[in-house]
């Protein structure tokens, strides 16, 4: 029986590669995006009459060819094209896809151009659901997707695998895109939460793709354990009243063990191969706190190997933290007066309160929540701050430690701030230079 | 095979000293040399600066003083082959790397 979710599924799955096929064959991002469109509408109705074929995703990539070829004939203006693309040499499904996904987030195109990109034509997104999940007008998000089309285009961006030694440059910047995808999801920080929660899924999705397409990549891998270890502990992050929980008070039975296992299966796999980076480091410090008792020693020394890997200001700040556990509140709070660059930023604010209330310090801490408060926009984190603050600057017998900074402690929160249109996620430098 | 515009965008005022100019100039003409070479290179010029520029509108109305405002302007440009744009980035990446800090913008010809 096909109904319009099992043509949904099928569409999730292979809209992307079936854009990447269509894109080698005519050379042109709009044509392919049609045809594989007109495709899936086709088989909706042809599915339903005479069920789902053995192959679905040939069935949709032929379907989409003659679309395309019809149009081109009738046009009679892509010859060209087409015979440029058909030079192309690698034309595995493989080839094909990693071609989409490093065109989609070359670094000539500004970081929201290439967010954009890649959730619409790798997801399958439509441009109302990308705009409403960045919270721009519907408009905006399509002025930015047909502005980077065309300079892919009319810029000659090419539609190829970077080289061997082009790849430690370009890597980077394809999984800022997809971890930048993943926070969004993650953090929440407004509008439809559904519709977050999809950002999230659609991200480790890709992350399962690249680490299929490129096996031998590690980073590839360390991206996809962190967002896994993250996103298991999400059911158990918000209490039933919306409330804030962080990762030391966080009922561990609701954390999907599943995704927990198979995050820190990754890690494992990643330690094995021994090429560290900012993203299997990442990736290891969220394992170490999914273990039943929290090692602040091993964490303080992952910090220390990600500082090497990806210095700045905000891994300094999650390092503080670590810090603070094993040396004290007071070294911690040294660290943190003396890190600059964070201005703005409400989790500095946030980890200096709690490190001012653990010393006593508490008309410091008093104002330290307050100006955290002022600075995030999440409802929850302010609900979380507003009660910090409370416990300050309330009666003096509230007990100690019944507070701290919403999931600062566990590395996991990832960069402060990542909203539409910032750059790339702090902790990992993105290998793009033309970005922005 | 594109065409791509490598502009280079410099601060208003002198130009920096021989001691500082002279090297950069050395390392152009090098770069124009083997751009030569590999069939990349179809035109370059330097430009006097903005100052000496005159604007012309419909009715012969003429300004004195370059189009766009602004403490910098077009200093030269070099009009290159490239196979993409990747390769065009490279060369402007090293022409970057000679004119430090001045940035270059690449632009492709229509």
């Amino acid at each position: 029986m096909v109904d319009r979710r099992g043509v949904e599924g099928v569409f999730r799955r292979e809209y992307g590669r079936a854009v990447a096929v269509l894109i080698r064959y005519f050379g042109d991002i709009d044509l392919a995006e049609e045809a594989v469109q007109e495709a899936f509408a086709a088989a909706l109705v042809d599915w339903a009459a005479h069920g789902v074929p053995p192959s679905p995703a040939g069935w949709i990539i032929t379907a989409a060819r003659n679309r395309a070829v019809d149009r081109v004939r009738r046009e009679a203006v892509r010859g060209g094209k087409e015979a440029e693309a058909v030079r192309l040499m690698d034309t595995s499904p493989r080839a094909d896809e990693l071609r989409l996904i490093f065109i989609c987030c070359h670094p000539a195109l500004g970081l929201p151009a290439r967010v954009a990109l890649t959730l619409r034509l790798l997801g399958g997104l439509g441009t109302a659901e990308i705009a409403r999940a960045f919270l721009v007008p519907e408009s905006t998000m399509a002025q930015r997707l047909v502005r980077a089309k065309g300079k892919i285009r009319d810029a000659g961006i090419p539609y190829r695998i970077p080289r061997d030694e082009e790849l430690p440059d370009r890597l980077p910047g394809v999984l800022a895109v997809l971890y930048l995808i993943f926070n969004e999801g993650y953090a929440a920080s407004g509008g439809d939460t559904l519709t977050r929660d999809d950002l999230a899924a659609e991200a480790i999705r890709l992350a399962r793709r690249l680490v299929a397409l490129m096996p031998d990549e590690p980073e590839a891998r360390g991206l996809l354990a962190l967002m896994l270890l993250i996103h298991a502990r999400r059911p158990a992050r918000v209490g039933a009243d919306g409330r804030l929980i962080r990762l030391a008070d966080q009922d561990r039975g609701r954390w999907n063990a599943g995704l927990v296992s198979e995050g820190r299966e990754l890690v494992r796999q990643c330690l094995r191969r021994g090429r560290p980076g900012p993203y299997q480091i990442q990736a290891a410090i969220n394992a170490v706190h999914s273990d039943a008792e929290t090692d602040w020693r091993q964490i303080l020394s992952l910090y220390d190997q990600l500082t090497v890997h990806a210095g700045g200001s905000v891994v300094a700040l999650h390092r503080a933290v670590a810090v603070a556990e094993v040396h004290g509140p007071a070294v911690a709070l040294e660290i943190v007066d003396g890190l600059d660059g964070l201005d703005g930023h409400y989790m500095r604010d946030a980890v200096r309160a709690d490190l001012l209330r653990r010393l006593g310090r508490r008309r410091e801490a008093a104002e330290a929540y307050r100006e955290a408060r002022e600075l995030t926009s999440n409802a929850a984190e302010k609900r979380f701050l507003a009660e910090s603050l409370e416990s300050v600057t309330g009666p003096p017998e509230v007990a100690e430690g019944s507070t701290g900074p919403p999931e600062v402690a566990d590395g996991s929160a990832g960069p402060p701030g990542v909203a539409e249109g910032s750059a790339a996620p702090p902790e990992v430098a993105d290998g793009g230079r033309a970005s922005q | 095979m594109k065409q791509y515009l490598l502009s280079i965008y410099q601060p208003d005022g002198d130009p920096p000293p021989p001691e500082i100019l002279d090297p950069i100039m050395q390392g152009l003409a090098t770069l124009n040399d083997e751009m030569r070479a590999s069939g990349t290179w179809v035109f370059h010029a330097g430009l006097h600066p903005g100052s000496t520029a005159t604007v012309v509108r419909a009715g012969g109305l003429l300004t004195d003083g370059p189009f766009t405002e602004g403490k910098e302007h077009l200093g030269g440009f070099t009009v290159i082959n490239a196979e993409d744009l990747d390769e065009a980035l490279t060369w402007a990446g090293r022409m970057a790397d000679i004119v430090a800090p001045l940035p270059i913008e690449v632009r492709p010809l229509a």
